[in-house]
């Protein structure tokens, strides 16, 4: 295969899905693949990939790769970035992207570690610009930044991989937006031969044992988030904000503080450490707000904030700011909704 | 049979609790302000080693850290805690490094030490939270590499390793030597332990050494366990195009602080109950509730 310069996308798929994080990739992928005026292409590794194409083709996908054995389903390091590694050495792509997930925060150093290409983790926002390096003086044009947040989320740097090739990066689920670019889009599929890609030494790490659980909680997608941080005190008063939840049909989130203090379990976690949220209403009851936590939910369409101090961070980005605590305020939007809502 | 293990620490500003008396007046922060600090998921790592040591004795747990000399500070804590001894890898023209850099530097720094079973460190250190160099330090080394980790039990010179994924648990098999990363869903460490501390709060690298009091360098010169290994890139046959800022494929272009546009809040006392009422009656009206 000749060097093409192209994006490509690295799709990770469970039970015959392909995941969200990659679909919305490839979406960002379409838009800057266009840009450059290079072809977008997706790679799909693993077991039964029958017709998994039809899921990514609609993403306006020119090329997918796909290597099928069944020593790659469940995924694991070696056998799929010695895939990339040697594909890349091929087909010269210029940018890589892919999750930042388990698998893709596995894979991705791997690869850029064997390639010498610069990665960088979790952006939030990807852009095509040009570049003027200050000591040099050269000039590169139609870089790929990666803007990311640095330094614990408080600063926001852009990132760029002058001189290296592909330019990888990582970047969360629910960050980039989903949307599919042409139904009836139509590509090429290129089937790879595993053995040609991977050496039989790769395969040295066995799974034993893997039990999926689904999530019981399903913060990303709900309309409605009522979100307590460390001002809540307790684990005992987070069922005010449950109840509070219950009545409005929302779901219940938290900050970082209160998950390291252990008020509620890890998946509930709001923030760059945790899921990023867009809902229409998002009520933050005891939540300071340090930078790392608005970052995961400044996009919801209304804010109300609930807190004892009128000067917490939080209230600079809420709608409306409610200065009291929580245990009268909370039951009183409960009394009021349950009096007003038919 | 017993362990060489090497665990991977990182000494890195305490940014989770960035504070009013960390920020400038100008919204930046002052990275001096911030206390240094034993990167916590590196600490579920070495508490995995300890528990490694227990099962298997005879086995030498040595840290490894790269950044200045002062980060021979997080040495002693792990020695503190059981750990036997510890280096660190400092030079000036390691500075600026990106994680292909870093990951580098560390590798030359294990091919140097010779003698390893197992490289265990935290997913990520909250300075940077790439997670990207225990992975690279494993394909630098060419080893096979396991993140993710939350208990790690080795037989037979192979190592079962429970990893915490998304939506789930996985239990791997992997032989031997092996680069692990510790997620901090894994136990905690202990706590610093009275008789460990009275035995090493002496120790030192080199150039502590040098400006130690006469009475600690006769301690140091009797006691052989007290002397914390300083190596340089020289020493680690580091190519000077692969680390520091050279080494590094990334090149930040700019860093802004976050600044968030304020909105014009609406402000409602808790005690005013018609006007909580009529946001809820205004949010069941557009749809918002309801």
């Amino acid at each position: 295969m000749a060097d093409n310069n192209n994006l490509i996308v690295y799709c990770e798929y469970e039970d015959g899905k392909v995941a969200d994080v990659s679909l919305e990739l490839l979406t960002k992928g379409r838009t800057l693949a266009t840009r450059l005026g290079v072809k977008l292409e997706a790679i799909v590794a693993g077991d039964k990939l029958d017709g998994i194409e039809t899921q990514i083709f609609p993403y306006g996908v020119d090329v997918v790769y796909k290597v099928e054995d069944a020593r790659l389903y469940p995924y694991t390091s070696l056998p799929h970035s010695s895939i990339l590694i040697n594909l890349f050495k091929e087909i010269k792509p210029q940018v890589c992207l892919m999750g930042a997930t388990c698998i893709g925060r596995d894979l991705g150093p791997r690869v850029s570690s064997c390639l010498h290409s610069g990665l960088t983790a979790d952006c939030t926002s990807l852009e095509i610009g040009d570049h003027k390096d200050p000591r040099t003086g050269k000039e590169y044009t139609d870089l790929l930044y990666q803007i990311g947040p640095a330094f614990g989320g408080n600063m926001v740097a852009s990132i760029g991989n002058p001189d290296c090739r592909p330019q990888m990066a990582t970047v969360r689920e629910g960050v980039m937006k989903k949307e599919i670019y042409d139904a009836n889009y139509k590509g090429e599929v290129i089937n790879l031969d595993c053995d040609k890609y991977v050496d039989s030494a790769s395969y040295v790490v066995k799974i034993i044992d893997r039990h999926i659980e689904k999530s019981a909680v399903n913060i990303k997608n709900s309309p409605i988030i009522v979100a307590g941080g460390y001002g809540v005190g307790s684990k005992e008063n987070f069922d005010l904000l449950f109840e509070l939840a219950n009545t409005l049909g929302g779901e219940v989130g938290a900050s970082r503080a209160a998950v390291d203090a252990g008020f509620v379990e890890h998946d509930r976690q709001i923030g760059q450490t945790g899921v990023t949220v867009r809902p229409k209403l998002y009520i933050a009851c005891g939540i300071s707000g340090q930078i790392q936590h608005i970052a995961g939910m400044q996009e919801s369409s209304i804010i109300i904030s609930i807190n004892n101090d009128p000067n917490a961070p939080i209230n600079t980005i809420a709608d409306y700011v409610i200065t009291g605590n929580l245990e009268d305020v909370l039951p009183k939007l409960i009394k009021y909704y349950k009096k007003n809502s038919k | 049979m017993s362990l060489n293990i090497v665990v991977l620490a990182k000494q890195v500003p305490d940014t989770r609790n960035v504070g009013k008396d960390a920020m400038k007046e100008d919204g930046t922060i002052n990275r001096s302000a911030l206390p240094a600090i034993f990167n916590p998921e590196d600490l579920n790592a070495l508490e995995q080693a300890l528990r490694l040591k227990e099962t298997h004795p005879g086995s030498k747990i040595t840290l490894l850290t790269m950044g200045l000399p002062r980060a021979a500070e997080v040495i002693r804590e792990g020695l503190y805690r059981g750990a036997d001894t510890g280096i660190v890898l400092t030079d000036r023209a390691l500075g600026g490094a990106d994680t292909l850099a870093t990951s580098y530097s560390l590798a030359q720094a294990i091919r140097h030490l010779a003698e390893y079973d197992i490289i265990i460190g935290g997913r990520q250190a909250i300075d940077g939270d790439t997670a990207q160099v225990g992975p690279q330090i494993a394909e630098k080394l060419g080893l096979p590499q396991v993140t993710y980790a939350e208990e790690i039990k080795v037989e037979d010179g192979k190592a079962t390793i429970k990893r915490r994924i998304e939506n789930g648990v996985e239990v791997v098999e992997a032989p031997l030597p092996l680069v692990v990363t510790v997620n901090g869903s894994a136990a905690p460490c202990r706590p610093r332990n009275a008789r460990l501390i009275q035995k090493f709060k002496y120790a030192a690298t080199p150039s502590e050494k040098g400006a130690a009091s006469e009475e600690v360098k006769k301690l140091l010169d009797t006691r052989s366990y007290l002397n914390l290994y300083e190596w340089s890139a020289a020493e680690v046959e580091a190519d000077p195009a692969q680390i520091g800022m050279p080494g590094s494929p990334t090149k930040v272009k700019t860093v802004v602080n976050v600044v968030f546009q304020a909105k014009e809040s609406k402000r409602i006392e808790a005690a005013d109950d018609a006007a909580i009422e009529d946001l809820v009656k205004d949010l069941i009206a557009n749809h918002t509730i309801g």
